[in-house]
C-alpha cells in the first residue's frame, strides 16, 4: 500500500507523533515560534489574557500615536489573530490562579515612518518585554512593532482549561538579511487579487519583507498600464485577467500594511511575447531566409522606438510603485530570432559588435539602465546581466537564480562588489514528493568563497514560485509552509539550524497559519486542532 | 426591459470541432455533427419515457436532474424570454430518460451496468440505459455537451469514477467511531471530540455517493498499520520484547490470541452492516515481523503449529482465520498484493490489489501472475497521486495500459480496474482537492474509454478544457500548464 522506505520523512513522522500529540497547552509557546527571534528568554512564570480585559495600545513615550494607521490596523489584526477565532470559549477560567497580562504598550523610539513605504535599509529591530500587568513592546519604527506584533501573538497559546496564556519572556530580535521575498509569477497564471493579499498575509505571519512581483511574461500581459492600455487590451489572457491602476494600489498598500515591499518586475528584452500584441514593432520581427517568418523574438534593440516607449512606459512604472528598486529581468535572452534578422545584422556591422550578440544585449541593457536611473530608480537584474559582462552601475542588485554553481557565482558577482539575492537553491514551484522544506532549510546563503566584506553583500534572497503549475487552485498549500524554511533562514541566527527543532516549531507555525486562514499544508501526518474551520 | 440581454440560453452542440471535444473521459462510441440546439432554462426538463422503469419518485435520478439542471444553468438565471423573441430553430425542451430495468433504491455493486446511450438530433433527445447507474454517466456526457451562449464526491462523478474506496484508519489514528469498541475513536483518534467519523458521517457519504452510483469500499486494513487500535483495544497488538522484557512497543496484531478474533469478529459484524457494498478491503499490506519474531509467546506458538521460521506462515494464519470471519457475513473482500504473494490461501472470488511498482516483480507481472491464479485484481501501482513531480505528470499516468501484460483473454477478463490513490502523509483538506484533479482525471479516462483513446494532445486539450469545467462547477482543480480559465478560483 504505502510505501515506508523514506528513511527521513519516516524519523520525522516518528517526531511528528511525538510533538503533536501533546496537546496545545503543554506545548510550551517556544515551539510555536517562527522564525525564531535573535534572542529569548522565557520564564516559567505564566501570565493569563482576557479577551475582554487585554488590549494593545501607544505607549505614552512613543512617537507614534492613534494617528498612525499602520499601527491601529496592525492592534485591532494581531487582537483579532490573538483572540478572534477563540470567541465562544469564552467563559469560566475566571478563577485562575495565575496574574492577568492586561495590555501591549507599543513604544516607537524614533521617527516613527507610519506614512512611509518599507525599504531596503527599513529599520525591523524591536524588543519585546512580556512581564505582568503590562507588556512592552520596543522599537525604532513601525516596522519593528510589526515585526513584534507577530511575535508577540506566536507566544500567548491556550492551556487545557481554554485560558490565554503567555510567559513572562525577552524577547530582542532583528533580522539576519534586510531583503526576504517571495516571487509570485501573475503572467504564467493569472492570481486574483485576493489570492495575492492571502499571501500578503501569510508572508508577514513569516516575517517575509519583499513581495516580487513577476507580472508579465511571454504569456500575458494582465498588467494594465495608464500610458500604453492597449498592451493589456491585446495581451493578457482577458480582460477580465487584468490588474487595474486601482489593483496594483490595493495590493501595494496592502503590503505596506504588512511591512512588505513591492517591487515589479517587467522582464525584457526576452520573456516578451505578450508586449508585441499591443505595441506594434517593440519585437523583433523573427527571419526564415530571406523573409519574415510571422514570428517575434525578444524586443527590438536596434529602433530609436524601442527606447522611447521603454521610456515612457518604465516613467508610468516608477511612479506607480513606490519601491526605489524595479526589477529589470534580462534572463534567458534567445539570440536566434536576432540572428535571422538582416537589419539587426547590418546594426550589429556597424556597432563593430562581430557576431556577439551578448554584446548587442548588453547594449540593450545599458541604455535600459539609463533609463531607471532617469527616473531615479535602482536597478534588480537576473544573473545573466552580470554573466554577460555587461558593465553594470554600482549598487545594482544580481539576482543569483541558477542551480549549478550558485556559490561560485555569488563568489564572482560579490567580488566585483555588486549586492546579491539568493534564489536559486529555492524555486518552490519544483516539487518533489515528502519532505523538501528541510532541503530549503539547510541552505546557507554565505557558504561561499569571499571576504567578510563580500559577504555582507548578500542582501537577503528570495523563494521563487513561477506560475507554470501553479494557480490560485494550489498556490497557497504549495507555497505554505515550504517558504517558511526560507524565511527563517533569511531571519534567524546563522547557527539555528536543527530541522528536528524546527520541524517542532514549524509544524505549530502551520496549524497557526491554517487558524489564521491561510491553507498551509501538512508537513507530515498529524493533525491541527482547529482544521474543521479552514 | 431588454429580454434578450437578460436571459440566455445554453447550447448543446455536437461539433467535433466545438463543445464534444471537451468530453472527459471520451465516450467508447461518439458520432457528431455540426448541428446546434438552443436549450433555455425556463422550460428545459428532464422526462422519463412513459414505459422507462424508473418512473418519478426515484431518489437517484430525481436528485440527479435537479443537481444537472443546478449545473448547467446555475441556480440565477430562470427569467422567461420575451414571448417575441422566440427562437425559429429547433429547441431542446426536454431530454427523455428511458431505464430498461428498475432499482432506484438499491446501492451500485461491482456488477451494476453503466452502459448508456445518449441520441440528440431533430427527432430525439434520448437518453436510454439498462440501469439507473447508467442514466447518471449519460446525463455527466449531456452535461458536458452542453456550452453557454454568447460567452460562455461531486468530481469524481463528474469523471466517471464509481468507486470512493476509503483508507479509513491506519497507525497514525482511528478516527472510525466504532459502535461497539468506541474506545477505539476515544483513544485512538488525533482528537475524539473533532477528527473523528460517526455513524451519521458515514451513513451520510455512503447516501451521497450512492445518488452520483459511486460505491463505497472501506478499509480496515490488518494485521499491520494497525497502531492506532492499540490504545483503546487492550491486548490486541502484539507485545514487542527487547531481550526477555517486553519493550513497551507494540507491533502488528496479536495473531496467537483467541480473544484477537473475538474481537475481530464483533468488529467486522459491525463494519458488515454499516458499509452495505458487497465488498470489504482487509488490508493486509507490510506486514513488519520483527515484533513478533522478538515475542517469546509467539515463538512457542509458531512451534506449536510448525511454522518454523517462516512469519509468512503465521501471517497467512491470520489472514485466513479473518477471511473465515468476514466470508461468514456474507462479505466478499479486497485485498492488497502482499497477502497474494505470501500465498496466503484466500477464497477464489477474492480481488487482489496491485500497488508495488518494482517489487518484488513489475506490477505487469504481477498482474500477470494474480491473473494466472485465477484472482481478480485492481491496478494501483501507476496511479500513486500522492507521489508529485514537477510538470505535466498526468501524462504518465494517462499513459498507462492496465491490460499491456502477457496473458490470455480470460486473464485479461479478471482485471476488474484500478484506483488512483492519494495516501495522506502529506495531504489534508488544504491540499487535497488541487492535488488530485485533473491528476485524476487522466486514471478515470484509462478505466473508461477505450483502450484505443491515448492521444496525449487530444487528451491534453479537452483535459485542460474539463479542468475549467470543474472549476465552474465549484472544484479547485489545479492547472495542467500556462493559461487560465473563464472563471478562475477566488480565495473565500
Amino acid at each position: 500500500m504505502e510505501q515506508r522506505g523514506w528513511g527521513l520523512p519516516r524519523l520525522l513522522g516518528l517526531l511528528a507523533l511525538l510533538a503533536v500529540q501533546v496537546p496545545r497547552s503543554s506545548a510550551s509557546s517556544y515551539m510555536g515560534l517562527w522564525p525564531l527571534p535573535l534572542s529569548v528568554e522565557m520564564s516559567p512564570r505564566l501570565l493569563r489574557l482576557s479577551p475582554e480585559n487585554f488590549h494593545i495600545g501607544h505607549d505614552s513615550s512613543s512617537t507614534a500615536g492613534p494617528s498612525c494607521t499602520i499601527l491601529q490596523e496592525a492592534f485591532r489584526r494581531y487582537y483579532d489573530y490573538i483572540f478572534g477565532f477563540y470567541k465562544w470559549h469564552r467563559g469560566p477560567a475566571k478563577s485562575h490562579a495565575a496574574p492577568e497580562l492586561e495590555q501591549l504598550l507599543v513604544s516607537v523610539v524614533l521617527d516613527s515612518q507610519c506614512n512611509a513605504f518599507p525599504n531596503v535599509s527599513s529599520d525591523e529591530s524591536y524588543s519585546l518585554l512580556v512581564k505582568g500587568p503590562v507588556a512592552i513592546l520596543k522599537a525604532n519604527r513601525v516596522w519593528g512593532v510589526l515585526r513584534g506584533l507577530e511575535t508577540f501573538s506566536q507566544l500567548i497559546y491556550q492551556d487545557s482549561y481554554g485560558t490565554f496564556t503567555i510567559n513572562e519572556s525577552n524577547i530582542v530580535d532583528s533580522p539576519r538579511f534586510p531583503h526576504r521575498g517571495i516571487l509570485i509569477d501573475t503572467a504564467r497564471h493569472y492570481l486574483p487579487v485576493k489570492t495575492i493579499l492571502k499571501t500578503l498575509d501569510a508572508m508577514a505571519f513569516n516575517k517575509f519583507n519583499v513581495l516580487h512581483w513577476h507580472i508579465v511574461d511571454d504569456q500575458s500581459f494582465p498588467y494594465q498600464s495608464i500610458t500604453f492600455p492597449q498592451l493589456s487590451n491585446k495581451g493578457s489572457y482577458s480582460l477580465s485577467h487584468v490588474y487595474t491602476p486601482n489593483d496594483v494600489r490595493i495590493v501595494i498598500e496592502y503590503a505596506r500594511l504588512r511591512g512588505i515591499r513591492v517591487i515589479p518586475e517587467f522582464d525584457t528584452p526576452g520573456h516578451a511575447q505578450s508586449w508585441g500584441k499591443g505595441q506594434k514593432d517593440l519585437l523583433t520581427p523573427c527571419y526564415h531566409g530571406h523573409t519574415q517568418s510571422g514570428t517575434f523574438g525578444p524586443i527590438n534593440p536596434i529602433l530609436n522606438t524601442t527606447y522611447s516607449f521603454l521610456s515612457k512606459f518604465f516613467n508610468e512604472i516608477s511612479t506607480v510603485f513606490p519601491d526605489h528598486f524595479i526589477h529589470l529581468g534580462g534572463d534567458e535572452v534567445e539570440f536566434q530570432c536576432w540572428e535571422s534578422n538582416p537589419d539587426i545584422q547590418k546594426f550589429m556591422q556597424q556597432k563593430g559588435f562581430g557576431t556577439d550578440f551578448k554584446k548587442l544585449e548588453v547594449f540593450y541593457i545599458q541604455k535600459l539602465f539609463n533609463i531607471i536611473s532617469t527616473v531615479n530608480k535602482g536597478s534588480i537584474v537576473w544573473q545573466e546581466v552580470f554573466d554577460n559582462n555587461v558593465k553594470l552601475q554600482p549598487g545594482v542588485v544580481v539576482q543569483v537564480w541558477k542551480y549549478g554553481d550558485y556559490a561560485k557565482e555569488q563568489s564572482r558577482v560579490t567580488a566585483e562588489g555588486f549586492p546579491v539575492l539568493l534564489s536559486a537553491p529555492w524555486y518552490l514551484d519544483y516539487i518533489s514528493y515528502g519532505q523538501d522544506w528541510v532541503k530549503y532549510y539547510n541552505v546557507e546563503p554565505l557558504d561561499f568563497d569571499g571576504t567578510s566584506k563580500q559577504k555582507t553583500l548578500v542582501i537577503g534572497g528570495e523563494a521563487c514560485l513561477w506560475g507554470e503549475y501553479v494557480d490560485a487552485t494550489n498556490l497557497t498549500p504549495r507555497l505554505w509552509p515550504r517558504a517558511s524554511a526560507v524565511g527563517e533562514r533569511l531571519w534567524s541566527r546563522q547557527d539555528v539550524r536543527s530541522s528536528q527543532d524546527a520541524y517542532k516549531r514549524l509544524t505549530v507555525h502551520r496549524c497557526r497559519m491554517v487558524r489564521r486562514g491561510v491553507a498551509a499544508e501538512p508537513l507530515f501526518t498529524g493533525y491541527c486542532n482547529h482544521e474543521d474551520r479552514v | 426591459m431588454a429580454g434578450s440581454a437578460l436571459w440566455f440560453f445554453l447550447l448543446l452542440a455536437a461539433a467535433l470541432a466545438g463543445r464534444a471535444t471537451a468530453l472527459w473521459p471520451w465516450p467508447q462510441y461518439i458520432q457528431t455533427s455540426d448541428l446546434r440546439y438552443p436549450i433555455f432554462p425556463h422550460n428545459f426538463q428532464f422526462q422519463y419515457h412513459v414505459s422507462s422503469a424508473a418512473q418519478p419518485g426515484c431518489s437517484v435520478l430525481d436528485e440527479a436532474f435537479q443537481r444537472y439542471r443546478d449545473l448547467l444553468f446555475g441556480s440565477d438565471f430562470w427569467h422567461r424570454p420575451d414571448p417575441a423573441e422566440k427562437q425559429h430553430t429547433l429547441e431542446i425542451n426536454s431530454l427523455v430518460i428511458h431505464v430498461a430495468t428498475p432499482g432506484c433504491d438499491q446501492l451500485p455493486s461491482l456488477e451494476s451496468a453503466e452502459n448508456y446511450t445518449l441520441t440528440i438530433n431533430d427527432e430525439q433527445n434520448f437518453l436510454f440505459s439498462e440501469t439507473v447507474w447508467g442514466a447518471l454517466r449519460g446525463l455527466e456526457t449531456f452535461s458536458q455537451l452542453v456550452w453557454r451562449s454568447p460567452e460562455g464526491t461531486d468530481v469524481m462523478a463528474y469523471s466517471k469514477f464509481n468507486v470512493f474506496h476509503w483508507h479509513m484508519v491506519d497507525d497514525p489514528s482511528f478516527p472510525y467511531e466504532s459502535f461497539t469498541f468506541p474506545e477505539l475513536t476515544r483513544k485512538g483518534s488525533y482528537n475524539p471530540a473533532t477528527h473523528i467519523y460517526t455513524a451519521q458521517d458515514v451513513k451520510e457519504v455512503i447516501e451521497y455517493a450512492r445518488l452520483r452510483g459511486i460505491r463505497v469500499l472501506v478499509e480496515f486494513d490488518t494485521p499491520g498499520h494497525t497502531q492506532s487500535w492499540g490504545p483503546g483495544a487492550p491486548g490486541l497488538l502484539t507485545p514487542c520484547y527487547s531481550g526477555s522484557q517486553p519493550s513497551g512497543t507494540f507491533g502488528p496484531v496479536n495473531p496467537i490470541l483467541n480473544s484477537t478474533y473475538e474481537f475481530m469478529s464483533t468488529f467486522f459484524l459491525e463494519v458488515s452492516s454499516v458499509f452495505p457494498d458487497f465488498y470489504l478491503h482487509l488490508g493486509g499490506d507490510e506486514v513488519d515481523f520483527s515484533c513478533w519474531k522478538s515475542n517469546p509467546d509467539i515463538q512457542d506458538f509458531m512451534k506449536k503449529k510448525g511454522f518454523g521460521n517462516d512469519f509468512k506462515k503465521l501471517e497467512s494464519f491470520y489472514i485466513q482465520t479473518l477471511l473465515d470471519i468476514v466470508s461468514a457475513y456474507g462479505k466478499g473482500y479486497v485485498v492488497w498484493q502482499e497477502v497474494f504473494d505470501n500465498k496466503v490461501k484466500v477464497r477464489p472470488d477474492t480481488i487482489i490489489q496491485v500497488w508495488r511498482e518494482e517489487a518484488p516483480v513489475s506490477y505487469m507481472k504481477e498482474l500477470e501472475l494474480v491473473t494466472n491464479a485465477s484472482f481478480r485484481a485492481l491496478l494501483s501501482a501507476p496511479w500513486y497521486l500522492n507521489h508529485i513531480t514537477y510538470g505535466p505528470d498526468w501524462e504518465k499516468v494517462y499513459m498507462v495500459e492496465p491490460l499491456a501484460f502477457d496473458g490470455t483473454p480470460e486473464q485479461k477478463a479478471l482485471v476488474i480496474g484500478g484506483e488512483a490513490c492519494m495516501w495522506g502523509e502529506y495531504v489534508d483538506s488544504t491540499n487535497l482537492v488541487p492535488r488530485l484533479w485533473p491528476r485524476a482525471g487522466a486514471v478515470a479516462e484509462r478505466l473508461w474509454s477505450s483502450k484505443l483513446v491515448t492521444n496525449l494532445d487530444f487528451a491534453s486539450k479537452r483535459l485542460a478544457d474539463f479542468r475549467c469545467e470543474l472549476l465552474r462547477r465549484g472544484i479547485q482543480a489545479q492547472p495542467l500548464n500556462v493559461g487560465y480559465c473563464e472563471q478562475e478560483f477566488e480565495e473565500t
